[in-house]
């Protein structure tokens, strides 16, 4: 869950009278994350360090002068660049005190922006639309300057990205009630226009907010109405020809907020990444109408993550610089530091063991739905969150800081230096903290293990698993590498503590133990509990003289039911076939194996299509087992061994059904499965009428309840009784 | 047996008082408890929890704290006074302005008989306690917060006072700081000086006496610790209905270091225990949900005996009702005042188990306002609905009624005998020419009624002399014939009187148990008893002896089931039918006595209701014995006969009694 920490005081603001603004221009980032600059609406510009609430330096304009545009810090030059009055460009440093005294320049047309994007240049976006690079605008400022804009058409929102080599300006502006979009490259310049859909006539987005993934731009925008829309445009646009009209752009809801009555008024949404959106001035959907409220909502799930009620009028204004929210409200510029750790199907199912742990704590490794879902590589957004992991642990502890370095280190040394470490790092710690990094551990010695055939520490990736801080989509290969290694005690392991193997893949488990000859099999170290359960089962069938019939009693009940079904030659064949149904068909570690199996989670829609692969050999080999752990479990004299792992009856029985049901067909045209199918059948039977039986218990006892129920006594009444 | 004609009344909105404080005494093993309406009543633990006596409240009168000193009980109360009470007339004896506010709390010392209060303005202030009153004697230090709770240190020397946010010990003037807003409700003060409190944080503290340290904080409720009681173990009540018990005992077994542990909790109230006594060999607990609770403590009584069940007591143990049998008329007694209601009307026959449709519904005839501040005591109402008397502690008041049709007239007569100033019970003759009060020491008061006046006729009064009580009269009982009274008193004797000759028949033999309900049969004139003990006796007037029947009753013995019912018999009335009938009821059955029929023994099933239902007609004289007892009604406040033969039957189930409390501390339980 994404979560809003306590907030802290950058500075306080002067907003207007009537409180319809803020007083805040722009805040844009500095050098790095912690440092920003502040623009207000009239004259000044203040460097604050944010972590410190304390300002650095402030710059102001003369009196009469005012300043037009927030100000941007250059790092490849360590200039701030503003623009005061429309027209005229200002360029100072840091160690500048007077503003009057620095660079300045004036351009013929008036400016809307200047734009620095992180890796990129400064970039002016002139109040009609044309865009000109700052160094090439300053070799000759009184430049002419073209108009791309129609003519009540007027710039509402820009900004400007990085994507991979180009730079892009992105723009919204308003026509008439249409919004367009603006998309201008630089080096080489190209221009894209789009159209938006229409939302309710009369209204037009409040809030823009962009991201740039794979090669698209998603653009992310809110309604008065509450509805947020997505729209992708390809970087790579279709046509670059100039003043061709604007193709709509086809939009997806994401949200749809609730505003109580009214539409809003000044709000914002900003992207925060894949699946988190920040919303401000929109209402909690649990606090009635009151819509000074900063929210964190998931787009994937729909949910509310996280609220924070603001003091004070919202402006609609929200910034968000590496973790931490910048919104005016009020009379202070807050600073709320937050996470959004990313959601799993496994957190969000609520399967996750450690998931409340993992809530307070820095963002799990744990992928992204949409990475299990697309099967892509934890590549894309890996700056993005390691820059997020390393910020938020710096606050943590010292520990984690090394963490970081076994990270890196385990990607090259030699195995004996990895064990060695990770062993280390184990021990060191508290496994709480540890969650995130033992994720991103085990999914980089996986990997490694892909890449790299020779390298394989099993006894490292056993002690990870063991930690119980994993699950099967934080290290969606290591079960298949498990198998490939033949590492069973491994696979018994992630069987055991992954709330969430996938159907597929535990059926590729019980196909390798199905067909693993029994030698193999007792080559491999188990876990002792669950050896010791089988054990306690086989020694049992060796040490018992006289025959006993498990299900006896309902058999004999079915014959005294139903003569004519033949009782008497089931019961005699039962008698001979019976002590080979008592002996285990599968060797002591394979069905320790086999039990492991049983007792995943599965569901049976998904897991009907790969049973089927399954060939008829192991299948009759399966069932076999599966009836023995039957009769044995159906013993009057079972013993009940609570301390150890050990799969239920109604496991066993589900899975006989399961597996009869995969391969009925087949089962029924081979001979050597004939006895075992008519076993079976007895089974499902005595199965059959034990539930009809507890219903009727149930049907008796509701009589029972009901017979119970008085009747209503008023407050008179005349009665006659009668005494015997 | 026969059928029955039953007026299922519910309409009798009896609401018991909270309980608001209590005492126990162990030299006479009684308790006494204060309810919030200032009744106090006194329960007899030696005669199976019997409630003997209750003293009627008053308005003004608000009973924080109840002391036993002695025989002799003290209450103080918010009212600012400290009430002596005259057990024998059940009435106050004296008052005492304690002139500190409202008291809050009283204590005793045996020692050295003297009295504290704790009162508003912060001061505790000391009465010498003194033959025939008390005298007050001197202020301690005036501390600033009110003085809630006090208790005597064993010796007699100091005394602890829990206040708001502070315990101090009087005396040694060391005083135990506690810095937060706590209200300590209440505190023990030990031999050992040990000092123990138990305050609103929900805290039960230990603390030293001597140097006011804290030795250990038990933290056992959310809410309000509201009472403390200890003996050799200690119990501490809280407002959420829970009762905890501590005792003193070596942390490891065979060591000699004690510590106070928690060892038990029992939640048997679902509101706020506001007081708790600890018997030898029991906890008795009461609060705002109204019922006395006696918890018996499982190490100190022997298992599966009467002494180790638990015990709720939630009506009183005497008659709230009174049926006029000729005219079909209920009179209700509340504290307040009183409620005349006319039973309904009903059609035709049905089979047993119907319910015959209502063709006319019972009707309030009049609601009767008590004047003056004292609570009504008893009430009566004569056979043939023209009468209506009740009594407070100070005044008697006698009403006539008179029904034209539709509408109803009451008057008062203004005139009453001097004599009659006071009663304890009133009963009319059955043809209504008379009333009998009992007063003052056993006496019983004979006032014949005319139209609209009365005159005193005599005072009966038991023989003085050696052996006989001046206990007060309990129960009264005129014959159908008007010849005979009997009179029962809390001192366990029943005299006869001879109303022809307005003098002493003869007194029953005083068995050990009080009678909890008495008649004289209408035709052979035997006196029927019932016991607290649960015991049945039957004296024959005449003879003045123990009937056959009663001699073969005490010989084979009374089943055990029978006695083992925790709730008294209220009420005797006899079968106008069948005169070998005598109706009997406690508060959860029915009973009717045949005493044509076998005695049940041992082995016999005792409630064979069902058995005899479903056995054929020819068997069923076979399986039937003397008691027939009936279910079918609980919580049952009266059953009487009409002269109809219908029954009538007042239930107050005790569900709606809950239901009218105000709500406990919320809790937060599972899914809700």
């Amino acid at each position: 869950m994404a979560a809003l920490y306590e907030g802290y005081t950058l500075c306080g603001l002067v907003p207007e009278q009537n409180l319809s603004n803020s007083g805040v221009r722009g805040i844009e980032q500095e050098r790095d994350s912690d440092h920003v600059v502040v623009t207000d609406s009239t004259r000044s510009v203040t460097m604050y360090k944010v972590s410190d609430q304390k300002p650095l330096g402030r710059w102001t304009v003369k009196q009469g002068q005012s300043l037009t545009c927030p100000a941007v810090f250059n790092p490849k030059t360590k200039e701030y660049v503003a623009v005061s009055d429309n027209q005229v460009i200002r360029i100072w440093k840091e160690e500048d005190v007077l503003l009057d005294k620095t660079f300045k320049a004036t351009v013929s047309s008036d400016i809307w922006r200047v734009h620095c994007a992180h890796g990129g240049d400064p970039v002016v976006l002139f109040q009609r639309g044309a865009v000109r690079l700052l160094d090439s605008l300053l070799s000759a400022p009184q430049q002419p300057i073209e108009e791309i804009l129609a003519q009540e058409e007027a710039i509402r929102w820009s900004t400007n990205i990085v994507a991979e080599t180009q730079q892009f300006v992105i723009f919204t502006t308003e026509q008439k009630g249409d919004t367009l979009i603006y998309l201008q490259g630089l080096n080489p310049n190209t221009l894209q226009r789009y159209r938006l859909e229409r939302e309710e006539p009369g209204l037009s987005p409040l809030s823009f907010s962009v991201t740039y993934k794979d090669k698209h731009i998603h653009l992310l925008y809110l309604y008065p109405n509450g509805h947020v829309y997505q729209s992708v445009l390809s970087v790579r646009g279709l046509g670059t020809e100039e003043g061709l009209q604007a193709l709509q752009v086809p939009r997806g809801l994401l949200l749809a907020l609730p505003v109580g009555e009214g539409l809003l008024e000044a709000a914002s949404a900003l992207v925060l990444d894949e699946a988190h959106v920040a919303v401000v001035g929109v209402p909690h959907p649990s606090a009635g109408a009151c819509k000074d409220f900063l929210c964190i909502w998931n787009t994937n799930f729909q949910t509310l993550q996280a609220g924070k009620e603001m003091a004070g009028k919202i402006y609609g204004q929200l910034w968000c610089y590496s973790n931490k929210l910048f919104i005016p409200h009020g009379k202070t510029l807050s600073v709320i530091p937050f996470v959004c750790p990313k959601s799993s199907l496994a957190s969000a199912l609520g399967k996750l063991k450690q998931a409340k742990a993992e809530e307070s704590k820095s963002p799990a490794s744990v992928p992204s739905w949409n990475k299990i879902l697309h099967g892509e590589k934890a590549q894309p957004s890996r700056t993005v969150e390691t820059r997020k992991m390393r910020t938020s642990r710096k606050s943590q502890s010292t520990l984690c800081l090394s963490a970081d370095q076994v990270l890196d280190l385990i990607k090259t040394a030699p195995i004996e230096a990895v064990q060695k470490e990770v062993e280390g790092l184990l021990s060191r710690s508290d496994i709480q903290d540890l969650q995130p990094c033992v994720g991103q551990l085990v999914s980089i010695l996986v990997s490694r293990s892909l890449a790299d055939p020779s390298f394989y520490i099993p006894s490292t990736l056993a002690q990870l698993v063991h930690t119980q801080c994993l699950c099967h989509s934080a290290c969606p290969d290591l079960v298949l590498l498990a198998l490939e290694k033949k590492d069973y005690f491994l696979c018994q392991l992630c069987l055991q503590f992954f709330p969430d193997i996938p159907e597929a893949v535990t059926c590729a488990c019980l196909k390798a133990f199905i067909s693993l000859p029994d030698i193999d099999a007792e080559k491999a170290s188990l876990e002792p509990d669950s050896i010791s359960f089988v054990e306690a089962l086989i020694s049992r069938e060796r040490a018992q003289v006289s025959f006993q019939n498990g299900y006896g009693t309902t058999t004999c009940e079915d014959r005294s039911d139903d003569p004519s079904e033949g009782g008497g030659i089931i019961k005699e064949k039962e008698k001979t076939s019976a002590p080979s149904e008592q002996i285990c068909p599968v060797g002591l570690h394979k069905a320790v194996l086999l039990n492991e199996v049983l007792q995943t989670a599965y569901s049976e829609t998904f897991l009907l299509p790969h049973l089927k692969d399954l060939s008829s050999q192991h299948v009759v080999l399966f069932l076999q087992y599966l009836q023995f752990l039957y009769l044995k479990y159906s013993q009057d004299d079972f013993p009940q061994m609570h301390g150890l792992r050990s799969p239920s009856l109604t496991q066993i029985m589900d899975w006989v059904c399961l597996v009869l049901d995969a391969h009925f067909t087949m089962l029924v045209m081979i001979p050597e499965a004939k006895g075992l199918l008519l076993n079976l059948h007895s089974f499902v039977k005595s199965q059959v009428r034990l539930v009809s039986e507890l219903g009727k218990i149930e049907g008796s006892l509701q009589e029972l309840k009901n017979m119970k129920v008085k009747k209503e006594v008023g407050q008179y009444s005349v009665e006659i009784i009668e005494l015997f | 047996m026969g059928e029955f004609k039953v007026h299922r009344v519910r309409f009798f909105e009896y609401m018991p008082s909270p309980i608001r404080a209590m005492a126990f005494n162990s030299r006479t093993d009684r308790l006494a408890v204060a309810r919030g309406d200032g009744a106090v009543e006194i329960f007899n633990f030696a005669d199976n929890y019997f409630q003997e006596k209750v003293i009627p409240g008053q308005d003004s009168r608000a009973v924080e704290a109840l002391c036993w000193v002695g025989q002799r009980l003290f209450s103080a109360g918010l009212n600012g006074e400290i009430t002596e009470y005259d057990l024998e007339n059940l009435r106050p004896k004296y008052t005492v302005m304690a002139y500190g506010g409202p008291a809050w709390t009283l204590s005793m010392s045996t020692e050295c008989f003297l009295c504290q209060v704790g009162c508003e303005d912060g001061t505790v202030k000391m009465f010498e306690i003194l033959e025939e009153r008390i005298q007050f004697q001197r202020n301690h230090d005036r501390q600033k917060g009110r003085i809630i709770s006090l208790s005597w240190h064993p010796s007699g020397t100091h005394i602890a006072a829990g206040m708001m946010g502070m315990i101090r010990i009087f005396e040694t003037e060391t005083g135990s700081p506690a810095n937060k807003e706590v209200v300590v409700w209440s505190v023990a003060f030990l031999s050992d000086h040990t000092v123990i409190s138990g305050d609103s944080a929900g805290k039960v503290q230990v603390w030293d006496g001597f140097t006011g340290t804290l030795i250990k904080t038990h933290l056992i409720t959310k809410w309000d610790v509201l009472a403390l009681s200890d003996q050799s173990s200690l119990v501490a009540g809280t407002s959420e209905g829970t009762v905890t018990q501590f005792q003193f005992l070596p942390l490891i077994v065979g060591q000699q270091d004690k510590e106070w542990v928690r060892t038990r909790t029992f939640k048997n109230h679902s509101h706020d225990v506001r007081a708790l006594a600890h018997t030898e060999t029991a906890v008795v607990s009461g609060g705002m949900d109204t019922q006395l609770v006696v918890q018996p403590l499982l190490d100190r009584v022997e298992k599966n005996t009467q002494e180790s069940a638990l015990r709720k007591i939630a009506f009183p143990h005497r008659s709230l009702v009174c049926c006029a049998k000729k005219s079909g008329l209920l009179l209700f007694q509340f504290p307040e005042h009183l409620e005349l209601w006319r039973l309904g009307e009903s059609d035709g026959h049905g089979k047993p188990g119907d319910s015959l449709p209502v063709r006319k519904k019972p009707e309030k005839l009049i609601h009767l306002k008590r004047k003056g501040e004292d609570h009504i005591c008893c009430s009566a109402l004569s056979p043939c609905g023209g009468w209506l008397a009740y009594t407070t502690v100070s005044s008697v008041r006698l009403y006539r009624l008179q029904y034209n049709n539709n509408s109803i007239s009451i008057k008062k007569l203004p005139k009453l005998p001097k004599e009659l100033c006071s009663a304890h019970q009133l009963c009319f003759s059955s043809d209504s020419s008379k009333l009998f009060a009992s007063s003052k020491h056993s006496s019983v008061i004979v006032v014949a009624l005319g139209q609209s006046e009365c005159k005193y006729l005599h005072t009966l009064k038991p023989k003085s002399g050696y052996g006989t009580t001046e206990q007060p009269v309990h129960l009264l009982f005129v014959s159908e014939d008007s010849k005979w009274l009997a009179a029962a008193n809390t001192g366990c004797e029943i005299h006869i009187y001879n109303l022809n000759k307005l003098k002493l028949h003869c007194t029953v033999p005083v068995y050990s148990s009080c009678p909890t309900a008495i008649a004289i049969h209408p035709v052979t004139s035997n006196l029927v008893t019932v016991h607290a003990n649960q015991q049945i006796f039957e004296y024959s007037l005449a003879q003045k002896e123990y009937t056959e029947w009663s001699r073969k009753l005490q010989k084979q013995g009374l089943h055990n089931l029978w006695l083992e019912r925790d709730t008294p018999i209220t009420h005797i009335s006899f079968n106008p039918n069948n005169q070998a009938h005598i109706i009997l009821h406690d508060m959860f059955m029915l009973c009717i006595i045949d005493q044509s029929l076998p005695l049940p023994d041992r082995k016999t099933l005792l409630y064979n209701q069902m058995t005899l239902r479903s056995v054929p007609e020819s068997e069923r004289l076979r399986h039937s014995h003397a008691f027939k007892i009936c279910k079918n009604f609980q919580h049952l406040l009266c059953v009487s006969t009409l002269e109809d033969q219908a029954l009538v039957v007042v239930e107050r189930p005790l569900l709606d009694i809950m239901s009218q409390l105000p709500a406990p501390v919320r809790q937060k339980k599972f899914a809700t």
